[in-house]
C-alpha cells in the first residue's frame, strides 16, 4: 500500500474505534488512537499473518500486551477480514466476545492478556519456540509505557536478551501518560533508552505517527544478530482529535454525542484533505 | 494384602523420592519425544533436573530466579504445541506467578504442566516463606486447571505420563522425602480416587505424602482398638471424584480428611462443600495445618505436631466413633 493509502486507513481506523466505543459506551480511547498507526502498519504491511493462514504454525505472532487498548485491534482485524466489522456493535455488550481486553475467542488473536506487564514473557516464550524449530515466524509485541513499572517485563528483557531472541520485536507506544497522569509524575520511566539498551536490547527510537518511518523501522528487523529489537515509538495519546491529544481524561473517556460528532468532522476534514492535497 | 507389602516396602527402604521418579518420567518420555520442554528458575537441582538437563540440553529453558517469568515464557512456549513443565517450588509457583498462572496459562488455555517441587512443609525447618499451604485453596479458585498430588512414585509417573499427554493445564505437587508404595494394584485413572484399604467403620481420604500415614492410622486402629477404617488416595484434588465420595458417604459413617495443606480450602473442604450440598450426612473431620503460625520442624515433626500421623489420624478417627 501507498503510504497515503495507508494514511486513508490510519483516519478510517480511528473513526470506527470512536464510533464502537461511543456505542459501547466504554472503551481506552487514548491509548487506542495512539497505537493505531503502529497496528495498521503491522497488519497492512509487516505480519504475514491472514484469517486464511492463523493456524499456520510459522505465520508471525503479535502480542499486545497492553490489552486494554483493543478496540485498535478489533478494527484492524475487522479490516483484515478476520470477522465481520457488524460484529464489533456488540463491543463490551452481554455475552459478547468482544469484552474490554483481547481474548483467542476472537479470530486473530494469538493470547488472551490485559492484566499489564504479561504479554512480553508470553512473547520470549514465543520466540524460544521459535528458535527450538528454527522456524521463521517473527513474534512483534506492544507494550504500554505505564506498564513498564510492572517488574515482569524487565525480566522478560533479560530472557530475551539472554536467549539472544532477534526474532522478537517489542514496540513502545510511547504516550507519555497513564491513568493517573503523566509517567514522569507516577513512576519516573527515563532514561528510557539506555534502560532497555543494558538490557541488552538494540534500540531505534521512531515518531510512531510517521507511518513511513514506522513502515521502514519494522522492515529493518531485527536491527542486530543475536538482540531483540526494540522500538520507541513516541506518540500522543488521543492522537487524531483535537481535543483528546494529551488529556488524561481521555485514557477511558467516552465522547458524548458534541463530541462525538466534533472528533468525526475533523477526522472526516483529514480525509478529504488527504484527498484533495496528494490526488490518486 | 497391599498394606502388608508397602510397609514392608517402607522398611525395605523401597520407593524413591517422588521428585526423583518425576525426573525419571520426564526423561523416559524425553527419549522418544523431543517436543517435551523443561522450563525451570534455577531449580533444575532441587527439582532433581541435573540428569534431564545433561541428556536433553536443547529441551531445557533456564530463566533464573524470576517465576513470573517462568510461567509466562513456558505458557508462551506451550500455545506452540509443546509438552511444557514448568518446574519451581511449590510455594513460589503458586504465589509469586499466581497471576501469570490464572491469565497466561488457566484462562489463556495454554497447556502448560505447572510442577510444585518440595510442597507442603517439605522444606521444614526452612519456614512459612518455603511451605506451600495454600496451593490446593488458590488453585481450586482458577477455572480450567487440574489439581494432581500423588502419594507414591507410581503416582507420580502415572500424574507425569498423564500431564505429558493432555492439552490443558495441569498443577502436580509433591516432596522431596522417598516415599513407600501405597498400594500394588496398578489402578490409577484421573479424577478417580484409588480405594487402598477397605474398612467398615470409618474411612481415611488422604491426598499426596499423607496417605501413607493413613494407612499406618488404619492399621494402628484395627491392631489397638479392633476399628476396621477404609483408607483413600485422592490424589486427584480437581476434579473431585464425586461418585467415590457419595459411595463412600453411603457406606461409612465416619469421614477424615488429611492433607498437607492449610485445613482452608483444600480437599477436606472440597469434600465437605460436596457432601453437604448433596444432603450426605457423615461424621465428618479435615486433618490438615491448621490456620495459625507453622511450628518450626523438619516435615515429618510438622506432621507430627498436628497430628498427621499414625496415632495422630488413628486418635481423630476414634474421637469420631466415639
Amino acid at each position: 500500500m501507498t503510504i497515503q493509502e495507508l494514511a486513508f486507513k490510519s483516519l478510517d481506523y480511528r473513526k470506527k474505534i470512536l464510533k464502537y466505543i461511543k456505542l459501547a459506551n466504554a472503551g481506552h480511547t487514548g491509548g487506542s488512537l495512539s497505537c493505531i498507526d503502529i497496528l495498521n502498519i503491522l497488519y497492512n504491511e509487516i505480519l504475514n499473518v491472514l484469517p486464511h493462514n492463523f493456524s499456520d504454525k510459522n505465520r508471525d505472532r503479535y502480542i499486545q500486551s497492553k490489552g486494554h487498548s483493543v478496540e485498535a485491534l478489533y478494527v484492524v482485524l475487522a479490516d483484515r477480514g478476520f470477522y465481520p466489522e457488524s460484529l464489533l456493535e456488540t463491543l463490551c455488550q452481554y455475552q459478547s466476545h468482544f469484552i474490554g481486553h483481547p481474548t483467542k475467542k476472537i479470530p486473530g488473536i494469538e493470547q488472551n492478556t490485559g492484566a499489564l506487564g504479561h504479554g512480553l514473557a508470553l512473547s520470549v516464550g514465543i520466540a524460544i519456540a521459535g528458535k527450538m524449530d528454527r522456524a521463521s515466524y517473527r513474534v512483534f509485541t506492544l507494550l504500554g509505557d505505564g506498564e513498564l513499572a510492572e517488574g515482569s517485563n524487565w525480566e522478560a528483557l533479560m530472557a530475551a536478551s539472554h536467549y539472544e531472541l532477534d526474532n522478537l520485536v517489542i514496540i513502545l507506544d510511547y504516550n507519555k501518560l497513564q491513568i493517573t497522569g503523566p509517567n514522569k509524575e507516577v513512576m519516573k520511566l527515563e532514561p528510557l533508552s539506555p534502560k532497555f539498551e543494558a538490557f541488552g536490547c538494540s534500540v531505534r527510537e521512531i515518531n510512531g505517527h510517521d507511518l513511513a518511518s514506522i513502515k521502514q523501522t519494522l522492515q529493518d528487523v531485527p536491527f542486530e544478530k543475536g538482540k531483540p529489537s526494540l522500538i520507541i515509538a513516541h506518540t500522543i495519546k488521543g492522537k487524531g482529535v483535537s481535543y483528546m491529544e494529551n488529556a488524561i481524561k481521555w485514557h477511558h473517556g467516552v465522547p458524548n454525542d458534541a463530541q462525538y460528532q466534533q472528533a468525526m468532522e475533523e477526522l472526516e476534514d483529514r480525509i478529504i484533505n488527504l484527498q484533495t492535497i496528494v490526488p490518486q | 494384602m497391599s498394606l502388608e507389602m508397602t510397609i514392608k516396602q517402607r522398611d525395605n527402604n523401597q520407593g524413591i523420592p517422588n521428585l526423583e521418579a518425576f525426573s525419571n518420567t520426564l526423561q523416559d518420555l524425553a527419549y522418544k519425544d523431543n517436543d517435551i520442554i523443561v522450563v525451570t528458575s534455577d531449580s533444575r537441582g532441587s527439582g532433581k533436573l541435573v540428569p534431564f538437563g545433561e541428556k536433553f540440553p536443547k529441551q531445557m529453558v533456564e530463566v533464573g530466579i524470576a517465576e513470573q517469568n517462568l510461567v509466562g515464557i513456558a505458557a508462551g512456549i506451550a500455545s506452540t504445541g509443546k509438552k511444557v513443565f514448568a518446574v519451581s517450588p511449590a510455594c513460589f509457583l503458586t504465589a509469586r506467578s499466581f497471576e501469570q498462572v490464572k491469565n497466561d496459562v488457566a484462562y489463556s488455555d495454554n497447556p502448560v504442566n505447572l510442577i510444585g517441587i518440595s510442597a507442603g512443609v517439605s522444606y521444614g525447618a526452612l519456614g512459612t516463606t518455603h511451605h506451600s499451604l495454600h496451593d490446593y485453596a488458590a488453585l481450586r479458585a482458577v477455572n480450567n486447571i487440574t489439581i494432581l498430588a500423588p502419594a507414591d512414585n507410581y503416582e507420580t509417573e502415572m500424574a507425569i505420563r498423564f500431564a505429558a499427554m493432555t492439552k490443558e493445564p495441569v498443577y502436580i505437587r509433591f516432596g522431596k522425602k522417598p516415599m513407600p508404595y501405597i498400594s500394588k494394584n496398578k489402578d490409577f485413572e484421573i479424577g478417580k480416587g484409588r480405594l487402598i484399604k477397605e474398612g467398615s467403620e470409618a474411612v481415611i481420604i488422604a491426598t499426596g505424602e499423607t496417605v501413607f500415614p493413613s494407612i499406618e492410622a488404619a492399621a494402628f486402629l484395627e491392631s489397638h482398638h479392633g476399628v476396621s477404617a477404609g483408607v483413600v488416595s485422592m490424589h486427584t484434588i480437581r476434579p473431585l471424584d464425586i461418585q467415590l465420595l457419595s459411595d463412600l458417604a453411603a457406606k461409612y459413617p465416619v469421614m477424615l480428611t488429611v492433607e498437607e495443606h492449610m485445613v482452608n480450602g483444600g480437599l477436606g473442604e472440597a469434600c465437605a462443600s460436596y457432601l453437604l450440598q448433596k444432603g450426605k450426612h457423615v461424621k465428618f473431620k479435615i486433618m490438615g495445618i491448621p490456620d495459625e503460625y507453622t511450628v518450626t520442624g523438619s516435615q515429618l515433626e510438622i506432621f507430627n505436631h498436628y497430628g498427621i500421623s499414625e496415632k495422630g489420624i488413628a486418635a481423630e478417627v476414634m474421637k469420631l466413633i466415639e
